[in-house]
């Protein structure tokens, strides 16, 4: 009975510490997006954000849409040809690219990226009390490192998917012209035929959002990072996992919200 | 507001300041009085508090209880608009320089002053070289950045940063930790200094009994959460108090040691 009772107390703390750490993270946003909206405002953090998020994750992203693009293609041949349906690779690839595998793995890989460098960041700023030093100087650091991050997130993220998109696509032409041996003429049309405004704008809004969360898991674990070396480590391993996490949970929701009626 | 016997009002007042984290009961009662224009320094062991005290009057850490006077209104009772307009008449120099580094060593300088928008970049830097020099560094410095100084150049920096806005209040956390005895008397000549001249109230924490003697018009001994002891310079190393005295002597026997044995 004890045991019974003490797994329950186990439970109910749980619930409890993920409820506090639930509410502490919306807090964390909702001042953050506060903070965009109110000067003044950072223009050059901003900036700088933005090129780290989005300008220097460019390559991975870009690596990762074009391999997966042409591993899609390779893929659905090999599967579409049971059905004697090999016409629909093109289709399956831009589809699959711009609703789903785009936004998710460019956030994943911004995540890993540009997620963990703002929790490294934060965190070094804050365990060398350059956080406190900021508020001493008339400055609140929501305002001047979170605020612009949480931006530079939800905008970047979107222009990388929109190069994601078009590489992953690039890559499944490459495979099913070059390897494949369809016609290119007709491989595009099929790609653009099959095409909707809303797989392309679904896949950026999803990118936005993941965005968001990237830079807000980043921003709220280094912020409140605690300790030394090994509190930063720690911060930056929670704010990757916790955004990955996000992300492939957020895309359920969001999936049901544009295609599920 | 409220006035000592003689009718003037202490720049900051401190009255029954307790702050606790978790069980730990880090400052238990603090009271303080710093006169306007004058230099107290505190001292204390590791852990005995120290910069949680200045960190609750900067508003970094919220306090249990207590009053927090500065020139006579209570920092705690104001509103948000109201602290930050009193913590930008306060300057702090950090324990280990706590310089951006992201930013060269001018726009560190010069942030508090491009924060407030007071003046233009160009100018920013024309006044960053000035309060440079006043700390005895060349304006080629302000192009370097912070991970290129040595330790000595790198407090030399913040205290810079610290009174470029001429803050009617300073704090000092800290200030010849890890500089050699040279490096620490310059940085303590440089703080007597910067202080006369701005006519600043200025309260440092340290434990380098050399350092205490040099900034200080007056010495406080923070123990257990609670001051202990108060009084001149000139008192400090014979003070009468048997914890002081173990501590500015550095003994290893007597009060303190005991208490960590039992």
């Amino acid at each position: 009975m004890d045991r019974l009772l003490d797994a329950i107390a186990a439970i109910g703390r749980g619930t409890l510490g993920a409820a506090r750490m639930c509410g502490r993270i919306t807090l964390f946003a909702l001042d953050g997006v506060s903070q965009i909206v109110r000067p003044p405002f950072y223009p050059r953090m901003v900036g700088r954000a933005l090129a780290e998020i989005g300008y220097f994750s460019l390559p991975v992203v870009a690596l990762t849409a074009i391999f997966t693009g042409m591993v899609l293609a390779l893929q659905s041949a090999t599967g579409l040809a049971r059905f004697s349906a090999e016409s629909q690779i093109a289709s399956l690839v831009v589809l699959s690219v711009t609703r789903e595998l785009g936004p998710v793995l460019a956030g994943l890989m911004v995540a890993g990226r540009a997620g963990a460098a703002m929790a490294a960041e934060l965190g070094t700023m804050r365990v060398t009390d350059q956080i406190d030093a900021l508020t001493t100087l008339s400055t609140n650091p929501m305002k001047y490192l979170v605020a612009p991050r949480l931006l530079a997130g939800a905008i970047a993220l979107p222009l990388l998917v929109v190069v994601a998109d078009i590489l992953g696509v690039l890559g499944g032409y490459i495979i099913a012209t070059l390897k494949l041996g369809f016609n290119g003429h007709v491989h595009l049309n099929n790609t653009l035929d099959f095409l909707e405004t809303q797989d392309v704008v679904s896949g950026l809004v999803k990118a936005a959002v993941f965005g968001f969360l990237v830079a807000l898991m980043g921003c709220y674990n280094g912020y409140n990072s605690k300790g030394g070396a090994q509190g930063v480590g720690s911060a930056t391993t929670a704010a990757v996992v916790s955004a990955s996490i996000l992300i492939l949970a957020f895309d359920y929701v969001l999936t049901e919200i544009f295609f599920i009626r | 507001m409220s006035a000592p016997a003689n009718g003037t009002v202490p720049k900051l007042r401190i009255r029954g300041l307790k702050k606790a984290f978790g069980p730990k009961q880090v400052l238990d009662g603090i009271d303080l009085d710093i006169p306007a224009g004058t230099s107290l320094v505190v001292i204390g062991g590791s852990g005995s508090g120290k910069s949680v005290l200045i960190k609750c009057v900067l508003g970094l850490i919220e306090p249990d209880e207590g009053t927090i006077e500065l020139d006579g209104k209570n920092l705690l009772a104001m509103d948000r608009k109201g602290r930050e307009r009193a913590v930008a008449t306060m300057g702090m120099l950090f324990q280990n320089g706590a310089l951006f580094d992201s930013l060269p060593v001018w726009q560190n300088v010069a942030f508090g002053l491009l924060a407030r928008g007071r003046i233009r970049r160009a100018e920013a830097r024309q006044r960053a070289d000035a309060v440079l020099a006043q700390v005895g560094l060349a304006p080629s410095v302000g192009d370097l950045w912070p991970s290129e100084l040595s330790g000595g150049m790198q407090k030399r920096v913040g205290l810079a940063r610290a009174i470029a806005a001429s803050p009617d209040l300073l704090f000092f956390d800290e200030p010849t930790t890890g500089l050699d005895p040279i490096m620490g008397a310059v940085i303590d000549g440089l703080i007597v200094d910067v202080v006369r001249r701005l006519g600043s109230t200025a309260i440092a924490i340290t434990h380098d009994m050399a350092s205490a003697s040099r900034i200080a018009d007056s010495v406080a001994m923070l123990h257990k959460g609670q001051i202990i002891w108060q009084g001149g310079p000139e008192a400090l190393m014979s003070s009468g108090n048997p914890i002081v005295d173990q501590f500015t002597h550095g003994r290893r026997e007597g009060p303190i040691t005991m208490e960590l044995r039992r």
